[in-house]
């Protein structure tokens, strides 16, 4: 991971922050450049609540460079309580007791190996809901 | 605008051909294409489109047009251009080949190839990733497998099917791949042996997932002028589209709908003034059963929810109404990366020529061929009739 490449990244993927549509109120995560037909003012950042639901799961056997220090590991869509759909790891949960449904959140965790440059990338995970 | 016909057609066995480099695979598939074209040579060739999704990250080679056309001793003054759209390249370099013997050229020369197996399958794993959105998936250590395993589960959760209701998708494959001198896997499979299979990334299992392995094939497309002359049935590419989806499966508003494949095959159809109904063969992206279902359901062969249903009954097999894989598909023919969708149209254009041996569709005059680049980000739809 190249520095300057998941340091510009880092509000979305540090503080779960996403846009909101200021007219019609829809949240989107990540957050996006406008499409061609929309004002760039019509959406404006939004601080997501980091709570949602299991939307679906798959524990991984068969892993790509770069992830070998998490050995088998699942990841999920999750539907946040705001509406959009993220992609990240599950951690701190055993595979038997996930199901979709499953109410988690976000945590702040490593999210890949550290490479040769050594930069350390944290961002965005989800874990069952304590609370 | 001019008719395009399939003039030749050339393929090399898919496998780990260690000895083998990227070019003498493409030059195999190159030469018998043009093999059993007597009245088109070399020269007679006025454009290269070449489709490869993992010759950068895989094998180290860029511009793949001018390495190949180098390779092949084809004229330098002719455009020789590769096309990436991750496992849809090589539909989409057919797909400009059509556009641009549609338009005036007479001779397109189209190739898709792969030489992977040289890099081990952690790195593999990683170059299929790129097909997803880079930022928000491939960082979080999801793979295309882990997608549609993902896909599968929900799919499994709202229509209340078990894992083993995927099992026959492979089970064809198998078999009909068994029959496949050219395939990767030549045996076949059987319900005991799936449910026995481990896990790859759950719920797909080892007997449900692709293997990528090298392969290179090729196609030489020519104008309704230039197949006049020549012998046999002709093969008539009557209906080609592109369609495409967010590359992110998050951003999509439902999942567990193919959008892209359903538009690009409503569109290919159209033009070719066909409906779903008119196909008598099928190849599709079919790396797990849950691919094959989806794609199977947002074309409109059957209601969603019901696919395996049918897959179960037969419907999937060269007896049944949708025959799928017939060369042994994605699981036993071998994924073949940016290659699969020349592997594709080769398979159905056998077909219509009815030269497709133990798999003969009986009496087969259309077919279509759908290439999914990522989880149905690019689809690229062909349909193939056959001229008597």
């Amino acid at each position: 991971m190249k520095i300057a490449r998941h340091w510009r990244d880092r509000v979305p993927r540090y503080r779960l922050e996403g846009q909101r549509h200021r007219h019609t109120g829809e949240v989107r995560f990540p957050p996006q450049p406008p499409a061609l037909d929309e004002d760039p003012n019509d959406w404006e950042p939004y601080q997501l609540s980091g709570r949602g639901e299991i939307y679906s799961f798959s524990v991984l056997r068969q892993t790509p460079e770069g992830f070998a220090s998490f050995g088998v590991y699942p990841v999920a869509l999750v539907r946040l309580e705001e509406g959009p759909l993220v992609t990240a790891q599950l951690t701190d949960c055993d595979e038997s007791e996930l199901t979709i449904g499953m109410p988690v959140e976000m945590v702040t965790r490593r999210l890949m190996d550290t490479g040769e440059d050594g930069v350390l990338v944290y961002g965005y995970k989800f874990r069952p809901r304590l609370s | 605008m001019s008719n395009v016909y399939i003039a030749g057609m050339g393929a090399t066995a898919v496998g780990e051909h260690y000895q083998r480099s990227l070019a003498d695979l493409a030059s195999e598939a190159a030469r018998t294409a043009l093999m059993n074209v007597p009245s088109i040579a070399p020269h007679h060739i006025g454009a290269l489109y070449v489709g490869s999704a993992f010759s950068e990250e895989l094998y180290g080679q860029s511009q793949l047009g001018a390495y190949l056309a180098s390779m092949l001793g084809l004229s330098p003054s002719i455009p020789a251009l590769r096309v990436e759209a991750a496992g849809a390249s090589g539909a989409l370099a057919l797909y400009q080949a059509v556009q641009a013997v549609q338009h005036g050229l007479p001779v397109a020369l189209v190739i898709g190839v792969e030489k992977v197996t040289d890099h081990l399958e952690d790195e593999i794993e990683a170059a299929q990733a790129m097909a997803t959105d880079s930022n928000e998936e491939a960082l979080h250590g999801v793979t295309l497998t882990a997608q549609w395993a993902m896909l599968m589960r929900r799919y499994m959760y709202e229509y209340g099917y078990s894992a083993d209701a995927f099992a026959p998708f492979p089970i064809n494959a198998h078999a009909n791949g068994a029959k496949n001198p050219l395939a990767l896997y030549r045996f076949p499979i059987d319900a005991s042996k799936y449910r026995k299979a481990a896990q790859i990334a759950s719920p797909i299992n080892m007997l449900d997932c692709s293997t990528l392995a090298d392969g290179a094939a090729a196609l030489l497309i020519v104008n309704e002028n230039l197949a006049r002359e020549l012998d046999g049935v002709r093969i008539r590419i009557a209906g080609a589209a592109v369609a495409t989806d967010h590359p992110a499966l998050h951003r999509r508003r439902n999942p567990l709908d193919l959008s892209a494949a359903r538009a690009s095959a409503h569109i290919a159809l159209g033009r070719a003034h066909l409906g779903v109904g008119d196909v008598d063969v099928w190849e599709l992206t079919d790396p797990h059963g849950i691919a094959a279902t989806l794609a199977l359901e947002a074309i409109g062969c059957y209601e969603t929810g019901t696919a395996p249903r049918h897959a179960a009954e037969g419907a999937i097999t060269p007896g049944g109404k949708t025959p799928i894989a017939t060369a042994g598909g994605y699981k036993a023919r071998g994924d073949v990366g940016g290659a699969t969708g020349i592997y594709q149209v080769i398979e159905i254009a056998q077909q219509l020529r009815g030269q497709a041996g133990a798999t003969q569709v009986t009496n087969a005059r259309v077919g279509f061929a759908q290439s999914l680049g990522g989880i149905g980000t690019t689809a690229v739809s062909h349909v193939l009739i056959r001229e008597s």
